[in-house]
């Protein structure tokens, strides 16, 4: 596999503890291959981006570690257990948000809690806290089509948030937020990832983005798809979210991650 | 918005009230009276109460026929979204059934089941229930797949599915099912008593038509559609109230 390394993976040396890792994944949707023996780890506790140009397989690769798709041949682990079906280990954040069109945001938010048959007052708390949390206080009972397409947005975020899994599995969850949303998202994302002992598989078009919230960025090409590049973004991550912008090794980061997908979009 | 549309509702009965009346002034045909005599008629029907006896005759197959179709209905429009064997075995029978010729089966269900309310009660259903199986089953089938993937992410049964995501997202079309149902169950409550055995208001038109009232006829015919109008209306307001929010801008009324 042509992967290379970056030099600040040294401590790939060292036991890493993975929370998910995915071995020789492969995935057919009738003749097209949309995965072909792909295999990735994802560090405990950090944040894995999957970047990669459209149609390259991240959300067929998201669905299979939740367990939504079957692989047609590989298995994807969650804590050393060969995943078979969704568990309460992972949430999952749609791209295309799938909010139940006739129930509030408080009932969306606390959908997931519900159908863990979690009471109704105590969900209703739980979920409150993270409707707040996403900055949609006051819309608790209103309905998605009320909502701009970001505020739908938030409230997928809420609700996967509010299962606490210890996986969290994010398809584009800023593709719809205006910009300064998305950059206080992104550092919201930050101190999540700092503060909670969650792992976050994490997918974007943005390469900013990317490098401005992982610990490890896995740069997915297409026609299969297959990992073609691991990079761990580390120097500037302990230099405060402020600086980070403006810190040299981000910007060459993204220059470098640029000029390897740039082929794919002429 | 809500006057707004009470405005135009009002306009409209005045507008076909209004050409009935001058259609019976002309008149088109001797046989068609003016609005306001079938009015006159239909205020002697109420006041000596034959009307309620007429009506209490012609619930009776209406009531349980529709019952039946939207109960039964329902399940096997279930059934035949979420099973595509079921599918197979079921959706035929009821496509054939909606395009039946119904008035060249009744002879056959009379001859099966007499001319009681049975026969009655299996006009209404063969009349209301394939709309109401085909909706249900087209619009289960048609559950957007992502939330039925997102109810499996967040750990919901199979049950759970059906009852918190496909069901809801289904109502609006099972509704409208049911809307269309319920009014070709009286079109087929009125033809059977037409066809089988002149009872209820069926009875008032054919004896009304036999001795030349057609005040009277009209007036009983107007107190139908009237009476499916309205149901029709207390409908759709069951549904507002069970399913909030799920308003997705199809025609109220
Ligand atoms: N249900 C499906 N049936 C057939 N082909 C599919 C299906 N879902 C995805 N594909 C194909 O698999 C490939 C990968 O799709 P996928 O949705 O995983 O891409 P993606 O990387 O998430 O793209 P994007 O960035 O646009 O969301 C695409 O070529 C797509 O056409
Ligand atoms: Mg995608």
């Amino acid at each position: 596999m042509p992967q290379t390394r970056d030099a600040a993976a040294l401590h790939q040396a060292h036991d890493v503890d993975y929370a998910v890792t995915a071995h020789k994944v492969s995935k057919n949707y009738g003749d097209v291959e949309a995965l072909k023996d792909l295999s990735l780890e994802f560090p405990r506790g950090q944040l894995t981006t999957l970047l990669g140009p459209s149609g390259c397989g991240k959300t067929t690769l998201l669905k299979i570690i939740a367990g939504l798709l079957a692989p047609n041949s590989g298995e994807i682990q969650v804590d050393r257990k060969t995943v078979t079906g969704p568990g309460p280990d992972r949430a999952f954040v749609f791209q295309d948000f799938a909010l139940l069109p006739w129930a509030s945001v408080i009932r969306n938010v606390a959908f997931g809690l519900e159908l863990r048959g979690v009471a109704k007052s105590e969900r209703e708390g739980i979920a409150e806290k993270y409707i707040q949390d996403v900055g949609l206080g006051g819309f608790e009972n209103s309905f998605p089509h009320e909502l701009s397409g970001g505020m739908r947005q938030r409230v997928g975020l809420a609700r996967a948030l509010a299962v606490d899994a210890r996986v969290l599995l994010m398809d584009e969850p800023f593709s719809a937020v205006d910009e300064q949303t998305r950059r206080k998202f992104q550092e919201d994302l930050l101190s999540l990832v700092q503060h909670e002992n969650k792992t976050f598989i994490f997918v974007t078009h943005s390469i900013e983005e990317a490098v401005y919230v992982s610990d490890q960025i896995a740069i997915l090409l297409p026609r299969p798809s297959r990992v073609s590049e691991i990079i761990r973004p580390s120097g500037f991550r302990n230099r405060g979210s402020e600086n980070i912008r403006r810190d040299p090794e981000y910007l060459d980061i993204v220059d470098r991650i640029w000029s390897s997908l740039r082929s794919y979009v002429e | 918005m809500r006057g707004r549309s009470l405005y135009l509702k009002l306009l409209s009965a005045v507008i076909v009230f209004g050409a009935w009346e001058t259609a019976g002034r002309i008149p088109v045909s001797y046989a068609f009276p003016t609005f306001f005599e079938s009015m006159s008629a239909l205020a002697t029907l109420f006041l000596d109460g034959t009307i309620f006896t007429a009506y209490a005759e012609t619930l009776k197959p209406l009531v349980v026929g529709v019952a039946i179709s939207a109960v039964l209905g329902i399940g096997l429009g279930l059934w035949i979204g979420l099973s595509e064997k079921f599918d197979w075995l079921f959706s035929p029978i009821f496509v054939v059934m909606q395009s039946a010729p119904l008035a060249a089966l009744i002879p056959l269900l009379v001859m099966a089941y007499g001319i009681g309310l049975t026969s009655k009660v299996f006009v209404v259903c063969i009349m209301a229930m394939p709309v109401i199986v085909l909706n249900t089953s087209g619009a289960v089938r048609n559950t957007p797949s992502v939330l039925k993937e997102m109810g499996r992410a967040f750990l919901g049964t199979d049950r759970d599915l059906i009852l918190k995501i496909v069901i809801p997202a289904a109502s609006p079309i099972i509704f409208a099912g049911l809307r269309l149902g319920i009014s070709a169950g009286f079109i087929g409550a009125i033809l059977a008593e037409l066809k089988i055995t002149p009872t209820g208001v069926g009875d008032i038109i054919t004896y009304s038509r036999s001795i030349a009232d057609y005040p009277r006829m009209y007036a009983a015919i107007f107190s139908i559609i009237v009476l499916a109008v309205l149901f029709l209306n207390l409908l759709e307001k069951v549904e507002q109230v069970l399913f909030k929010g799920n308003q997705r801008g199809y025609a109220s009324d």
